[in-house]
Order: C-alpha cells, then structure tokens, then sequence
C-alpha cells in the first residue's frame, strides 16, 4: 500500500494519510441487496408465467424456470451495472452454486426426514433396551434398539478388522511396489467397487452360512468386509500417491528399507488422508442392509456373540419394521433409522478426533521429552503447504537430469 | 561434547563402516537410462576430507553420476550403469554391500528441502538413527551437535518439538543438512541443495560446507559458478556435446580449473560463455 505524506510547515508533526483500502472482489452489502432482489424478482415472474399466462404447473418446473429466469436475469442487471467481465464472474458463480445447491439441498431434506420421521418416538429405552419381551401390545415407547447398535458394532468392527489391513497392504502394493501385476489387482480391485452389495450377501450365504457356520454377526462381518475392501483400496491408493517422491528419496537415503520408508514416512504423511478413506470404507459398510439380509438373520434379543447365532443390525431392523403394517413399527422403523444416523455421526466425530491433533499431539511428545505444543493456524498452514504442495508442483525438477 | 555411534551395530564386519571422512573412488562409470546412454566412461577420485564440485550445464549427468555413488541412480526404474565405486577402497556395488547400508554411509542432501513433513524437528534429525536401528546413542546431544554442526541449532533449540515443515525453505535445508548428518556419513552427496534458496540461505549452507569438511567428504552438484569456486577444493567439469552422453571434460584442483584451465571448453563454461 502506497501512504501519501502531508507534514505541514508549522509544525514538524507528520499526518499520515492512508487511502482507503479496496477489496477488488468484495462482496458488499449492496450486491447482497442485489442478489435477494432478483431472486425475489425471478420468483414473481416465475409465478406470474406459472399460474397467470401459462398452464405450466409441477413444482419441479417451476424450480427449474426459476432457476433459469434468476441466472439470466442476475447476469443481466450485473452487465447494467458493472460491465461484461463482472457479469459473466458473478453469472458463473451463480452456476457453481446452483449445482452446489442441487446436491446439498437432497441431503438436508433427507435428514430433515429422518428427524422429523424418527423423533417423536425416540426416547432413552432405545439406547439401553432390547426388544425382548416387547409384543404387538406393549406401549410404543417400551423396548430399544441396543441389541442391534451392538450387533452393528461389532459386526462393522469386525469387517473393518478383516477388510481395513488387507485394503492398506493392497494400496501400498500398487503404489510403492508396482510391477507387473499391479495393473489386474487395479482392474479387480475397480471392478469389486461395482459388486452388487447382494451378490457379497449371496456369496457369504452360499460358502459360509450354509455350509456348517450358520448364520452369524461374523458372517456379515465378511460380507461387509469384502464390500468395503475396494473403496479403501482405492482411497488409501490415491492419498499415497500425493506423498512426494522427494520424501521417499530421502528416506532411502538415510539408509531406510523400503518397508521402512512405508512405515515412518509415507503412512505418517498421508494419515489423515488415510483416516478419510478409513472412514468412508466403515460408513460403506455400516448402512449396507441387503447382505445382512442372508448373513446375520436379525434377532430381537441381546446376541454379544457375533460367532454364533444370529444377530441384530440397525440397517435390518429399520428394513424389517418398515415393512410392517403397524403405524408404530413403521414409525420404530424411522425412529431406528434416526438411531443409525446418530451412530454414523458419532463415530465420525470419533474418528476425526482420534486421527487429528489430539493423536498427533500424543504420538510427537512419545518420542521428545517436552509434550509439544499444540499446532498454530500458521503452522498448521505450514503443513498443509508443506505436504501438499510438492504433491501440486510441477514435476519437472521431480527426477534427475535424464539428457 | 562428542558422541559416538557404533557403526558396527547394524552388520558387524562392515568394510564400509569406518568413522570418519572417507574417500570415493569412481572408476570407468556408465550410466543408462532406459536403454539409452547418458554418462559414458567417467572416472574421479572424490579426495577424503575435501570437497568436490561437480559442475556442468544442464543435462550433462552429473546429477545421475552423483546419484550413482550412493545407490539411489538404481532405484529409478529403467536405471542401469556399469563400472565401479570405491568407499575406502571397497565397492559399494558388491554383492556383499546392501544399497541401504551404502545410503547409510554416504548420505545425501536433495534441491528441493524434504524434511518429514510428519516429524518434528527432533524426530526428523533422529530419524536416521531409527530407520537403522542404532542405539546407544544419547540423543539430545546427537540433536544439538547435529543441529548445530548445520548452523541451525540457534534458531530452533526452543522448539525442537513443532513440525519440520514448519520452518523457512533456508532452514528446511539446512535441517535436512543435520538429518543426514546425523548418523555420521563418511561422505555427503549434495544435489544442487542452494538452487531452491534465497541467497542469505545460501551463504548460510556454504558456511556450513566448509565446516563439516573436516569431518565429512562432501561432493557437491551445482550450476552456480561463483559456488563451485567458494566452497570447492577440487571440480570436476561435465559436458555432454550435441546428444553424446556426459563424460568429464577436465577434472583437478578447483584453483586450477578455474585459472589455468587445460581445455578450453571448461574456460568457456568457468567464464559463462556457454551454458
């Protein structure tokens, strides 16, 4: 920023004078003022056009020709007062969040939904009681769904026991082992995320439950499991393969086996990255329903065994209830829904905490005697720029001369 | 304050496993890159306790013939060369050699800064110790020695314990100085490490160079003339003319080859007439 100096002659005291700061593309109360003008003016023409000239109806129309009058009309008195470039930035931008709009919008209304289904039937007893000894006549507040959380538990705990080592290994065998075959096991791998979750089901059914194993929380477990596997294959490939080759250069040479290199640099860096793809393998396999359908049964009583005997899971029991001709089982069926979503949520939240600061913070102070500090924003930053933005960087200084 | 590692510790009877400055021989090297020739007959007596510019213009393979003598050249794929590599006078390129325990030996400082950007400062000077499983070794020492033997123990003694990547670029480098310091080479290998760095970074790093030299035989990459001239006793001048592969043109004290050079391409290029 230039400052313009004024001192004056009478006294040897300099006033500073600074321009006013411009932000070159901000957002001020006008345009604001702007934007909800013509909303509100694409929606009156819209009705006009819907309900006055035209005999168009449907709400899904009406959305769209809204949708379309606010964009051309936004762009139009953009161009009146601020000229082409600024028009077609903010017609644009427009777009973007439209379609930013059309996925997030969905999403609300669904767990809007949820709530609005599941909660007026929600109480405590559904954490802490079991549907043992509840009938057709019992209240609609008694019984819970704890046999199922726990069934759900253990069955998702165990398939990611099963499926999260062998997807890890399998990711780190495409990307830093490679070879020969590393393209079938990327083929295969891509064509598991396209299985049927009922062809896993169906599967399971006929090599495990029933041969002599019987239907069990275990055999959902391995169905789950092989659901799982290809969409942690093929996150945990892509976040290893931003770690730069820089950091894998120097840790071979320090001496560093290749396993090693694995282990202490690449793993660590791409950690959190890791954590995500962890994650969306577990949120996968927490809502599949249609294995459970021919693996775990379903029970209505406390089962903590998942080896033997059929099991409960939150996913069947919501299928099951639903189905039924009750007004109160189909209502339970939201309310277990709403249940699931809060079980989802919480390990997440979970998961996030555990893969963040928090862990890192343990994990650095095990190795020095100070416990270290928490990270400032700037450092954080400093990280983030640190491990991203080789991965972002060009690729020409990437290798050794070569002509 | 001197600590000592048991170089021994990891494979006893090591040839390579001497403390100290040692000297590198290269002799008849070839290198190829997918088949095609890149470094042809290139033979340098890398002297202990000095420090050898490689010099050259781009391309010339002085960056492959650098990486040739700590074993990472082999871990590009479609790398392959010939010849032989002496560390006080046993092939690092033996069937008895692992490429890990050569790294260990002749370490290595890359252009671009790379500390762990998951470590801490600490961790990332030790990381050398745990990735070969040394012990016995007290490491707060090993961390101020190392730390300060790459001029950088001043500026981060009180926060030994926030992130490697958290540093400037100048003090990346010279973090990454200490790191592969820290599990005492007997030789270090240094791609270009100023040409990513502000010039105060740089003298910073020259400074260091020549005091680790005593202790550490350096060969050092660089275009940077001026550089070459400063840090290094002796030079080597590559030059790849018109698609041949790279060979060294002249080679000797750097005094000489940049006065009194023999060939009168290393005059053109020490006075930047070309390249």
């Amino acid at each position: 920023m230039s400052t313009v100096q004024i001192a004056k002659p009478t006294t040897d005291e300099v006033i500073e004078v600074l321009p006013k700061p411009v932000k070159t593309r901000d957002f001020k109360p006008a345009d604001a003022g702007l934007l909800l003008v013509t909303l509100l003016a694409s929606y009156a023409t819209t009705w006009i056009i819907f309900n006055q000239i035209t005999l168009l109806s449907g709400t899904f129309g009406f959305v769209v020709v809204n949708a379309v009058l606010f964009l051309g009309l936004y762009w139009f008195v953009n161009l009146q007062l601020h000229g082409r470039h600024q028009a077609v930035d903010r017609l644009l931008g427009g777009l973007v969040t439209l379609g930013a709009m059309c996925m997030i919008i969905p999403l609300i209304m669904l767990v809007v939904y949820v709530f609005v289904k599941g909660l007026p039937l929600l109480n405590l007893n559904r954490f802490t009681k079991t549907q043992a000894g509840v009938g057709p006549l019992s209240p609609p507040s008694a019984g819970g769904f704890l046999h199922a959380i726990v069934g759900t538990l253990e069955q998702v705990a165990l398939a990611g026991l099963l499926g999260i080592p062998i997807a890890v290994v399998t990711a780190i065998f495409l990307n830093e082992i490679g070879g020969k075959i590393a393209g079938s096991v990327r083929v295969v791998v891509t064509a598991m995320s396209g299985t049927p979750a009922i062809l896993a089901g169906v599967f399971i059914y006929s090599i495990w439950v029933l041969t002599v194993h019987g239907y069990s929380g275990f055999a959902a477990s391995l169905a789950l499991a092989i659901l799982l596997l290809p969409t942690v294959t093929r996150g945990t490939e892509e976040v290893l393969r931003i770690v730069h080759r820089d950091l894998r250069e120097a840790s071979a040479a320090l001496g560093a086996p290749d396993w090693r290199t694995v282990w202490s640099v690449v793993l660590p860096t791409a950690r959190s990255g890791l954590v995500t793809s962890i994650l969306l393998g577990i949120a996968v396999s927490i809502g599949e329903t249609a294995p459970l359908l021919m693996t775990v049964f379903g029970a209505q009583v406390m089962n903590l065994n998942p080896f033997h005997n059929p099991q409960a899971a939150l996913p069947l029991v919501v299928f099951q209830e639903i189905k039924l001709p009750q007004e109160v089982a189909v209502a339970l069926g939201y309310t277990a829904s709403l249940v699931l979503f809060i079980l989802v949520f919480a390990i997440f939240i979970l998961a996030r905490i555990l893969g963040s600061s928090w862990l890192q913070d343990r994990l650095r102070s095990r190795g020095s005697k100070a416990r270290a500090p928490k990270m400032s924003p700037a450092e954080e930053e400093a990280v983030m720029t640190a491990v991203l933005a080789p991965a972002m960087a060009p690729h020409d200084v990437d290798g050794p001369e070569r002509e | 304050m001197t600590t000592t590692i048991d170089t021994t510790a990891p494979s006893s009877g090591d040839p390579l496993g001497q403390s100290g400055a040692g000297e590198l021989v290269a002799t008849g090297v070839h290198a190829w890159f997918s088949g095609r020739l890149v470094l042809k007959d290139v033979s340098l007596d890398m002297e202990r306790s000095r420090v050898t510019a490689l010099i050259g213009p781009s391309g010339c393979g002085k960056s492959t013939f650098l990486r040739i003598l700590n074993r990472m050249h082999e871990t590009i794929p479609g790398a392959e060369l010939a010849g032989q590599v002496a560390l006080n006078g046993s092939d690092i390129y033996s069937d008895e050699e692992r490429a890990t325990t050569v790294r260990r030996h002749i370490g290595m400082v890359f252009q671009r800064p790379n500390p762990f950007p998951a470590m801490t400062i600490e961790q990332n000077v030790l990381a050398g110790l745990r990735f070969n499983r040394i012990r016995g070794v007290k490491k707060a020492d090993l961390v101020e020695e190392s730390l300060t033997k790459a001029g950088l123990w001043s500026e981060v003694k009180d926060r030994l314990s926030s992130l490697g990547g958290a540093l400037s670029g100048g003090q990346q480098q010279r973090l990454c100085i200490a790191r592969a310091l820290a599990i005492k080479p007997a030789v270090l290998l240094m791609d270009e490490p100023c040409s990513a760095l502000d010039p105060g970074s740089t003298l910073r790093i020259e400074q260091t160079i020549g005091e680790i030299s005593e202790e550490v035989t350096v060969v050092i990459v660089t275009h940077n003339m001026q550089q070459a001239n400063r840090v290094s006793d002796n030079c080597a001048f590559f030059l790849a003319e018109d698609g041949n592969p790279g060979r060294i043109v002249e080679s000797g004290p750097t005094e000489k080859l940049f006065n009194r050079p023999e060939d009168p391409r290393t005059l053109d290029y020490v006075n930047g007439r070309f390249g």
